[in-house]
């Protein structure tokens, strides 16, 4: 078990010392959703109505209602960074470390989500601090309720970028995948607005967000501030972050069809 | 027991044929040299030796230990120096080290005694504060090869080590590596290369896919030079 826990730790704090390294990258994922949040927000604030819907049980300002999904913004971006950083890994050498060590495979690419999911959830925090900061405050024991929240989220994105980075063949190929990846899961999804206005406008479109992992996981993270369980999302999340981690496992494993693009 | 032993493994990229009934063995503490001409297929075994890539046909054993079957406990037994610089640019020397001895499973107090012991080995114990971005190539090869010594490896395989490096760095590092399998280290070096060759070493001649050659290279070369039975062989 030592050795386990040994290659968990050193993974994780290599994550760490390349984030520390990256400083950019750190302003960067918290300048994406604080745009949203005090320019998007303020502007769209008039044309949007919102009705009261679970979990809030008052009129909420538009700001308030895209805090969680700005939330999942940035465990989607940085799920999409560590796969990232995964091809640029695989592409400098590095991966072979990794993948030829004696330790299990599974669990160091688990190692490495979990490491990545850390890197995430701390950025979130430091997102909802300056939210609180600039005035959008949630309940005091939602900051806690939500970490598991965060952490199932978090886990669900990672493995996503996990998944993608076994099957993308180069890291010129990588901003195509987010064009096809990030945009449409964040747009159709309830982190702008509610299914019901999506509803509104188009059922297909109402169909495609519900069934949209991301939706699940930004509803689980509403809740989960608002001290709430929702346990419909936190279903669907956790299938979706099973299916995903299944398939990146077979994508990695020497077996898998993705093999051959890691020579 | 033997050191490395590969019996009839092939290995294809769709309809092109990489390995084609690829058998040898290398006896342990032997120093093996793989030569061959560019794509005839070192790469390939050496995926297919350190596992990256699993053969539908063939079998191999790491220090005895079957890769197929056992597959941690082989690799366990292997260290691995790649063609392609695998070091972490940002991060030193010794974080380098530290990072790898992790993925063994190596903690603690040994952990250090391991990497000052691979350094000095190695003779860049001056280095190790050193980020790696910062080393000249020779410097950088050394730190892969103690790296890949962390974790006294029974068998140690290096692709085309010498690749980009000065003729200096190119005959420091070559030395050296001989002088490893003194100590009963099974050592695999590939190379296309004839003058990293010595007489006495084990040479396996990898063209188009096959082993042409699998003799000591004195008896090989025979009166010729060993370039020009090599070019030879594979004109």
């Amino acid at each position: 078990m030592t050795g386990y826990l040994t290659s968990l730790i050193a993974i994780i704090t290599r994550e760490a010392l390349r984030f520390v390294h990256q400083r950019e990258r750190f302003v960067a994922a918290l300048v994406r959703p604080l745009v949203w949040l005090l320019v998007f927000a303020a502007g769209f604030r008039a044309a949007l109505g919102l009705s009261i819907i679970p979990p809030y049980q008052t009129y909420i300002t538009y700001e308030t209602y895209i805090v969680p999904g700005l939330c999942g913004m940035i465990l989607l971006f940085n799920g999409m960074q560590s796969s990232l950083s995964l091809i640029y890994d695989r592409e400098m050498g590095s991966m072979k470390l990794l993948l030829t060590s004696p330790m299990p495979r599974w669990w160091l690419l688990m190692s490495k989500l979990l490491g990545a999911t850390a890197i995430s959830i701390l950025q979130v925090y430091a997102f909802l601090l300056i939210a609180g900061l600039y005035g959008i405050k949630m309940p005091a024991a939602g900051y806690i309720t939500v970490l598991p929240a965060l952490i199932v989220a978090g886990l669900m994105l990672g493995s996503l970028g996990l998944l993608l980075s076994s099957f993308i063949k180069q890291l010129e190929n990588f901003a195509g995948a987010m064009n096809f990846v990030i945009f449409p899961m964040f747009f159709l999804s309830s982190a702008l607005y509610p299914l019901w206005k999506m509803a509104e406008s188009s059922e297909l479109l109402h169909d495609i967000c519900a069934v949209n992992p991301f939706t699940h996981a930004v509803e689980l993270i509403r809740f989960a501030l608002h001290t709430q369980f929702n346990g419909a999302a936190l279903g669907w999340t956790l299938l979706a972050a099973a299916v995903f981690t299944a398939a990146a496992l077979w994508g990695y494993s020497p077996e898998g069809s993705g093999i051959r693009r890691r020579s | 027991m033997t050191g490395i032993r590969v019996a009839d493994l092939s290995y294809s990229y769709g309809a092109k044929t990489a390995l084609d009934n690829v058998s040898f063995e290398v006896a342990q503490g032997a120093f093996c040299a793989l030569l061959g001409p560019n794509g005839a297929g070192k790469s390939t075994l050496f995926n297919v030796l350190t596992r990256l890539f699993v053969p539908p046909e063939g079998r191999i054993e790491i220090a005895g230990i079957n890769l197929n079957t056992q597959p941690r406990a082989a690799l366990a037994k292997l260290g691995i120096v790649f063609q392609q610089s695998t070091l972490d640019l940002d991060l030193t020397v010794r974080q380098n080290l530290s990072y790898f001895a992790a993925l063994q499973g190596i903690a603690g107090r040994e952990r250090a005694n391991r990497i000052d012991a691979v350094l000095d080995r190695l003779q860049i114990t001056d280095r190790a504060r050193e980020k790696a971005r910062t080393l000249n190539g020779g410097h950088r090869r050394r730190a892969e090869i103690a790296r890949a010594l962390l974790h006294s490896p029974a068998v140690l395989l290096l692709d085309e080590p010498t690749v980009g490096l000065d003729a200096a760095a190119r005959a420091s590092i070559t030395d050296h590596v001989h002088s490893l399998s003194d100590d009963g280290t099974t050592i695999l070096w590939a190379t296309h290369l004839a003058d990293e060759v010595r007489p006495d070493d084990r040479l396996v001649i990898l063209h188009q896919a096959r082993v042409l050659a699998d003799a000591d290279a004195r008896d090989f070369q025979g009166d010729a030079s060993l370039q020009d039975a090599f070019l030879a062989l594979t004109a």
